[in-house]
């Protein structure tokens, strides 16, 4: 069975904060899980990868970004939406 | 110990092919950053530079040169050429051999690295010019000044990213003030603005894709910028004797590193790369007239850097005046440093103080004199200039008035 949105933004999460993803809970924050600034753009890097998507983030200024990152059901949201947009 | 003095200066960067030009644009607070015109543009999401255009190296070198010479050895030849003419100075004889030279390059031959890999990787070639690793290394604009000026003494370069050109003219300045060096040509230059080049700064998603505004509350990021700045640190008095003009004094320098992380700069490193440069050049902190940041652009950099001159400098840090030029010529990296030089020594020498461009909104947590948008004319005796390298490697000049 293919794996969800969710399970793979969980796992590539996980994979950054040394964690089981079974530790991973939808509120979560980045920060609660140790992810720094280098992982959260390691773990876009890694989102980007594995959907075939581009993630509109900036370093800069990430709360200006029109892709949500206060916690990781923000993340599977913003992903999905993403996704859901990729052309066909 | 020796006092070391400034008595030529060259540069190419994206507002001007040299001096007089880079300094008229630092008047008018022009911004040499464009659409950029390289090769597979179309696939970068960063798509603006700080480029060198209308550069044709046919007209200043051989076919036989180009061949050897990376575009940022180029740029190093063309700037070094304005600073010796400048300097008046002729290293043929015995004075060769007490002179080098030092330059700061982070990436070194980036250009030929991307040429190259192209046609190995992407057109599939199995044979590459037999020149590409002298043309490639790092140290081939320090190793091609030495030949075309005649200096025999120390050369190399130095990488640390982008705090290289400060790092570079930091030990210019102290082998000529210890006195193992009479004179020596130093700065640095970057050329990185190639499809490879470009492609590896978008990963870390610090770059702005619209304009470069340090210190504005709206900046969101860094703009790459490309050329080089050289020049002529000389024992002074040497300079003097021969009857030189001296442009500006080179009185400080400090080196301190991080040793924190590999991206987030640290305020206490700055600040104690600032403070090290003061007591280096027994100036106290209220001297300084003006500060050219290393102000990139981005929100952590930014922050940091004011909130250390505000360490620093105390009260005293309301009154000096702080700006980027960055803002005008792009971040050229490993040659950042040399180029803005030439702010430093703008408002010692001419008593102009170039300004911060692209600034649009006060930010409480830049809340410094960061001169915006209009340069402003004001006599200053004493200047730092600001290098802190990704590493955590944090590298402050002071200079004085002649």
């Amino acid at each position: 069975m293919a794996q969800t949105v969710k399970d793979q933004v969980v796992a590539i999460i996980a994979e950054q904060a040394l964690l089981d993803p079974a530790d991973v809970t939808l509120d979560s924050t980045l920060e609660s899980l140790g992810i720094d600034s280098l992982g959260l753009v390691e773990s876009i890097f890694a989102i980007e990868e594995a959907f075939d998507i581009s993630v509109p983030f900036n370093a800069n200024d990430p709360s200006e970004s029109d892709f949500d990152i206060s916690t990781v059901a923000s993340i599977i949201a913003a992903v999905e939406a993403l996704v859901a947009a990729r052309p066909a | 110990m020796n006092r070391v003095a400034i008595t030529g200066a060259g540069t190419i960067n994206a507002l001007a092919h040299d001096v007089p030009g880079t300094l008229e644009a630092f008047r008018e607070g022009r911004c040499g950053i464009t659409e950029l015109d390289i090769r597979d543009k179309d696939r970068l999401s960063i798509q603006i530079g700080g480029q060198v255009h209308n550069w044709d190296a046919e007209v200043h070198f051989n076919r036989q040169q180009i061949v050897l010479y990376d575009k940022f050895t180029q740029f190093t030849l063309l700037a070094a050429r304005e600073a010796v003419a400048q300097s008046g100075l002729n290293f043929d004889g015995h004075l060769g051999y007490e002179s080098g030279v030092v330059l700061g390059t982070a990436g070194g031959g980036v250009n030929t690295w991307d040429d190259n890999y192209r046609a190995v990787y992407e057109e599939g070639k199995n044979r590459v010019h037999p020149f590409v690793v002298p043309k490639l290394m790092n140290n081939a604009a320090a190793s091609h000044l030495s030949m075309e000026f005649n200096l025999k003494g120390p050369a190399f370069s130095v990488a640390t990213a982008c705090a290289s050109s400060n790092h570079a003219m930091g030990l210019a300045f102290q082998m000529v003030r210890s006195g193992s060096a009479k004179a020596m040509l130093t700065g640095g230059s970057e050329s990185m603005l190639c499809f490879g080049g470009i492609k590896a700064w978008e990963g870390l998603r610090v770059m702005s894709k619209d304009a470069c505004r340090p210190f504005s509350l709206n900046r969101n990021g860094m703009v790459q910028g490309e050329g080089a700045a050289v020049f002529v640190f000389e024992d002074y008095d040497h300079a003097r004797a021969r009857g030189a003009e001296i442009m500006a004094e080179v009185a400080g320098f400090a080196m301190t590193s991080d040793a924190s992380d590999i991206v987030m700069p640290s305020k206490q490193g700055a600040a104690r790369a600032i403070a090290g440069a003061l007591r280096d050049a027994r100036i106290s902190g209220n001297q300084v007239g003006y500060i050219n940041a290393h102000g990139t652009g981005t929100a952590a950099n930014d922050k940091t850097e004011c909130a250390a001159v505000a360490d620093v400098f105390g009260q005293h840090a309301d009154r000096l005046m702080i700006s980027s030029t960055k803002s005008m010529h792009g971040h050229l990296i490993g040659g950042t440093g040399a180029v803005e030089l030439l702010a430093c020594i703008m408002a010692l020498r001419d008593g102009v103080i170039a300004p911060t461009i692209g600034y649009e909104e006060p930010d409480p947590e830049c809340a410094l004199d960061v001169v915006p948008n209009t340069a402003r004319e004001a006599q200053v005796d004493v200047v730092l200039s600001n290098a802190f390298a990704f590493g955590g490697l944090n590298a402050v000049l002071a200079l004085r008035r002649a």
